[in-house]
């Protein structure tokens, strides 16, 4: 097991590093981030020179590549292009807000697909199901950013006809957040809507995948078996259905990090939360490649980390699995 | 004769379908007398296995509209869920085609053996279970059952696999033991172990056992009396000799027509010509004469159903066939002809 | 289900595909868009449908001696068809999506305005029959009903137009990696591996921003950058499995070129996972775009797109709802639609499937 993990965390840097340069280039290359600074009126010639040798403008890509991973191993990704300012304060004190968004948004998804998904393959074809299908099919139509959008017309136009202040629509705090439990109550309110919004598209996909597996173990011949046995209805579903269903569940909610991002990226944006999503998307906008690479190398180390967990949980829930 | 420990009557199984309503299984009449071997042979399709699986609450797709279904004098047929689950794995156990999807991939085999005894012996205590599952090993046969016991599906071979899943089955001593399909999908060698296994079974349980198979070598080895099924009905009943060697239906005549004998001389196997009918729309009258080489296209064949008649003076050989008669004399010409031929 | 290798095909995301095998929806498109995993076809089985009855006739006789009693035998694609048209939400989405896609294509004779055309009399109205404004107006007095219209018509191209590159490039890729094995495969895994390395979204966001967007076309491109990776991925699962297949070695043998066993013996059977996937594509990019346009980094005006309708319409959106709502439900319905299409396609194209009705 251990050299396997060793393996494959050997074969991730190497992917990362090639990533890391081909994106870097391509960051690079295609753009001038000077551009905004040079047609405006107030700067200098000198200024412009400064920046360019602060940060190596003038050398070829691959030497600025190097710059950029020195930077990035010893220096906290550096700072910014135009304002110099430190990257990786900032990007962790915005990944700490994500995370509290999106790992409480996954937690309920997980509980709550897993519970309509079995139900659904219980009660095949039941009402129920119909319904939670169709709630599905929709809930993976819906563009993410268009439901925040509409969740907060909703919540205003609630506000303008009854009076009736249901969720702060914006914003990670309110102004008077306070401290302790007042600060972290405040906060829960302030995410009730961009959790809910993100929940929309994750249930939809597990509770439909949730219940093809169900369905799939429960017409399975080891499942007849257990009922050959004797064993009561429910003993069967939970001891022997549920748990070959979960097994393939759990690597995917982990491996589904990526997507995860980028439906928290559109959320943040909607709502302005200060969070990854918002901070990468402004440092897009400011066509600055030194923010957005940090961002790429931290999120793609998440990723990977994540995949690696994803595997090794694999093996420890099902015994055909082994690493060696 | 003693009363039998099983007794089907007149059952019919039919499921909806997209297509329409498949009669899977029509007016199926057979008693199982304890102690011995009961061989249900038949084509895929033939509704062998649904008629047990229907029987046990195995199939919920199932719609019975009729037939009894006595087990120790009791209809399984009109026994709540809790009952069956009762009878299920203890009295009644059952034994599956094909180990290795049939056996739970995440848990060990002794974790399932032992499950099988806590099901039935609620008081029964964890370590006792797992010893008893230890036990049941070694009397099915699986070496070093001690180390095993903590093993996982995959980690035993085909063979060794079913031996688990007859362990399983006779856990709870059962009167009754089901095999569907045993050794079907094994090598041959493992099928000869495996109906030394079933035979120390029925050794160890003094069950009974309904044999399954299309395979006519394991009836041949194991059975003591024989129910031919077609197309969903019975069409002929009689013990194993007689079947094999004095076989009163055409499709009987047919199968054993097709087999390779060591002991005549053959040119050519012959296969029973045609396809099995479809069961949602079968053929009118006897469902197998569009096959059959003795009906000659008669009127009666084709448009009614021959009623299970018996063969000579015992109620002990039955067949479905308007014309069974006919099929002694066949036999005893066709008999003669191959002893003239070896000649 | 086989031992996994470490790095290989079994992943849990390769798994899932086989997991999901006997069910009718697999891991669909999300805002990721990243269309999901299917499941690997059966071969295609002898024909099915309702058989005949016996026939009673002497003549008949001897043929139904030969036979038996035989199904009437149909083509496959006819069964589809018939399979396909058992589904009522398919068939309704199917009529919906051509309905769009009239629209779409008529956009200049149905709307009852220009994208640019200003109707001063009737600033910020709100949906009504009057003047034609079934969708309102906007702050310039232009017709929400045909700025949503034109918007449709060029996210609806932009997403054909990246579902028929990426199933290209994808359907190439992927069936030469299956079929050769050896470099090319792992050149086409270490790739998607890099791929999938960064989250979807920022590579998409990441290559709009740098590459410069703003034209249709080039958002196409790199949307198909990103969808490529899933269907050659299917396709070269189909092509694995298939490569050992005896019919395959039979025309080996019978000294068939590599292409033609590959166009006509493997990539026929390829076709039904290919069509669904490319339609669940077609979903996914109109939600990846709608997302791109929305933040600035897709479609930019002045070409008209449906997610830069809702960005527009984001600063008065809470009073002046319509502007907010009608494009995404545009999106909502097409993409709907979509899916259920496709969700029809794959119980068509998969018969291995068995409904029992309870």
């Amino acid at each position: 097991m251990l050299t396997y993990i060793i393996r494959r965390l050997l074969y991730s840097a190497v992917v990362l590093v090639l990533a890391s340069f081909l994106v870097f280039t391509f960051v690079t290359v295609s753009g001038d981030p000077l551009a905004g600074l040079r047609i405006a009126p107030n700067v200098s010639e000198q200024t412009v020179q400064n920046v360019i040798d602060r940060k190596h403008l003038d050398d070829p890509v691959p030497k600025r590549y190097l710059y950029w991973v020195q930077d990035a191993l010893t220096n906290q990704f550096g700072s910014t292009l135009l304002d110099n300012r430190p990257i990786l304060p900032d990007l962790w004190r915005v990944m700490k807000n994500t995370m509290q968004l999106v790992l409480a948004a996954q937690l309920l998804v997980i509980i709550l697909a897993v519970l309509i998904g079995v139900y659904s393959a219980i009660r095949q074809y039941s009402p129920f199901d119909y319904t939670m299908t169709t709630f599905s099919f929709l809930g993976l139509a819906t563009p993410v950013f268009w439901l925040a959008l509409m969740a907060q017309v909703a919540v205003v136009q609630i506000y303008e006809r009854t009076g009736h202040r249901l969720f702060p629509i914006a914003n990670l705090s309110g102004v008077d957040a306070g401290g302790g439990l007042h600060f972290w109550i405040d906060r829960a309110h302030h995410l009730v809507l961009p959790v809910l919004v993100l929940m929309v598209a994750g249930i939809a996909g597990y509770s439909r995948y949730m219940r093809a597996a169900m369905l799939e173990v429960i017409n399975s011949d080891y499942v007849r078996t257990a009922r050959a046995k004797g064993l009561p209805e429910r003993r069967v579903t939970m001891k022997h259905a549920l748990r070959n269903a979960l097994i393939p569940l759990v690597t995917l909610v982990a491996l589904d990090f990526g997507t995860i991002l980028g439906g928290a990226v559109v959320t943040e944006t909607v709502f302005s939360l200060d969070g990854m999503g918002l901070y990468f998307v402004n440092a897009l906008f400011t066509n600055d490649p030194y923010p957005v690479m940090a961002w790429l190398m931290i999120t793609a180390v998440m990723i990977i980390i994540f995949n690696l967990i994803a595997d090794i949980v694999y093996g420890l829930l099902d015994p055909r699995v082994r690493y060696d | 004769m003693p009363e039998p420990i099983l007794s089907i009557r007149d059952l019919t199984v039919e499921f909806n379908t997209e297509d329409g309503v498949v009669r899977a299984v029509t007016d199926v009449t057979y008693d199982l007398q304890p102690g011995e071997v009961l061989g249900i042979v038949g084509e895929s399709g033939s509704g062998k296995s649904v008629s047990m699986l229907s029987v046990l609450g195995l199939s919920p797709q199932a719609r019975i509209p009729k037939g009894e279904a006595l087990f120790k004098g009791k209809n399984l047929l009109a026994m709540s869920q809790r009952q069956l689950r009762e009878i299920r794995g203890g009295d009644m156990a059952m034994i599956f085609q094909d180990p290795m999807t049939s056996l739970n991939p995440v848990l060990t085999i002794g974790d399932q053996i032992s499950e099988a005894l806590l099901t039935h012996h609620p008081d029964m205590r964890d370590d006792a279970a797992q010893k008893r599952a230890v036990e049941l090993l070694e009397i099915v046969g699986v070496p070093f059952a001690e180390r095993r016991v903590d093993q996982y599906p995959h980690e035993f071979s085909g063979g060794m696999r079913q031996r688990a899943m007859i362990a399983m089955a006779i856990a709870n001593n059962p009167s009754v033991l089901v095999a569907d399909e045993p050794t079907t999908a094994l090598d041959v060698t493992i099928q000869a172990q495996i109906v030394e296994v079933l035979k120390s079974a029925r050794e160890e349980t003094h069950a009974a056992i309904v044999l399954i198979t299309h395979d006519l070598g394991l009836i041949a080895e194991l059975a003591d009396r024989v129910v031919v099924m077609y197309a969903g009905r019975v069409v002929e009943l009689a013990d194993v000799y007689t079947i094999f060697n004095q076989p009163r239906h055409p499709y009987t005549v047919g199968l054993m027509n097709s087999l390779a004998r060591l002991d005549a001389e053959q040119e050519w196997l012959e296969p029973i010509p045609g396809q099995p009918p479809s069961m949602i729309a079968p053929p009118p009258g006897c469902a197998f004469h569009p096959r059959c080489s003795f009906s000659h296209g008669r009127l009666l064949c084709r448009t009614e159903v021959p009623p299970l008649r018996q063969i000579g003076d015992s109620t002990l050989h039955v067949s479905r066939c308007h014309f069974a008669e006919e099929l002694e004399q066949a036999q005893v010409v066709a008999g003669a002809a191959a002893t003239e031929e070896a000649r | 289900m086989t031992e996994r290798v470490p790095d290989d095909d079994m992943r849990p995301q390769d798994r899932e595909e086989v997991a999901i095998a006997s069910e009718s929806v697999g891991r669909p498109a999300s805002a990721h868009g990243y269309a999901g995993s299917m499941a690997l076809p059966e071969e295609s089985p002898g024909p099915e449908g309702s058989p005949e009855v016996a026939m009673t006739s002497p003549e008949d006789l001897s043929l139904a001696y030969e036979s038996g009693v035989e199904p009437k035998a149909r083509s496959q694609w006819a069964y589809a068809r018939i399979r396909f048209f058992r589904h009522k939400m398919a068939v309704l989405s199917l009529l919906v999506l051509i309905a769009v896609g009239f629209v779409a294509i008529f956009a200049k004779r149905i709307a009852p305005y220009g994208f640019d055309e200003l109707d001063l009399f009737n600033i910020t109205s709100g949906p009504t029959l009057k003047d034609k404004h079934l969708f309102g107006t906007d702050l310039l007095g232009r017709d929400y009903l045909s700025r949503v219209i034109y918007g449709l018509r060029t996210s609806l191209w932009v997403a054909l137009f990246v579902a028929f590159l990426s199933t290209t490039i994808g359907t190439t890729v992927g069936s030469l990696a299956g079929y050769y094995g050896g470099v090319i495969d792992n050149l086409l895994m270490r790739f998607t591996d890099l791929i999938l390395t960064l989250p979807g979204l920022a590579v998409l966001l990441t290559a709009a921003a740098f590459f410069g967007a703003g034209d249709p076309l080039k958002v196409g491109v790199i949307l198909a950058f990103l969808f490529w990776t899933g269907i050659a991925r299917i396709v070269r699962g189909v092509f694995l499995s298939l490569r050992e297949k005896e019919y395959v070695e039979a025309a080996k043998a019978s000294g068939a070129g590599d292409g033609r066993i590959i166009l006509r013996h493997m990539l026929p059977n390829a076709l039904g996972p290919i069509i669904v996937n490319t339609t669940l594509v077609i979903a996914a990019a109109i939600l990846v775009e709608a997302a791109l346009s929305f933040l600035g980094f897709g479609i930019q005006p002045p070409n008209p797109a449906l997610g830069s309708l809702i960005a527009a319409g984001q600063g008065e959106g809470f009073q002046l709802w319509w502007l907010v709502t009608f494009p995404g439900l545009a999106i909502v319905v097409i993409a709907l639609a979509i899916n259920f299409v496709g969700d029809g396609l794959r119980d068509a194209l998969d018969p291995t499937q068995r409904r029992i009705r309870a």
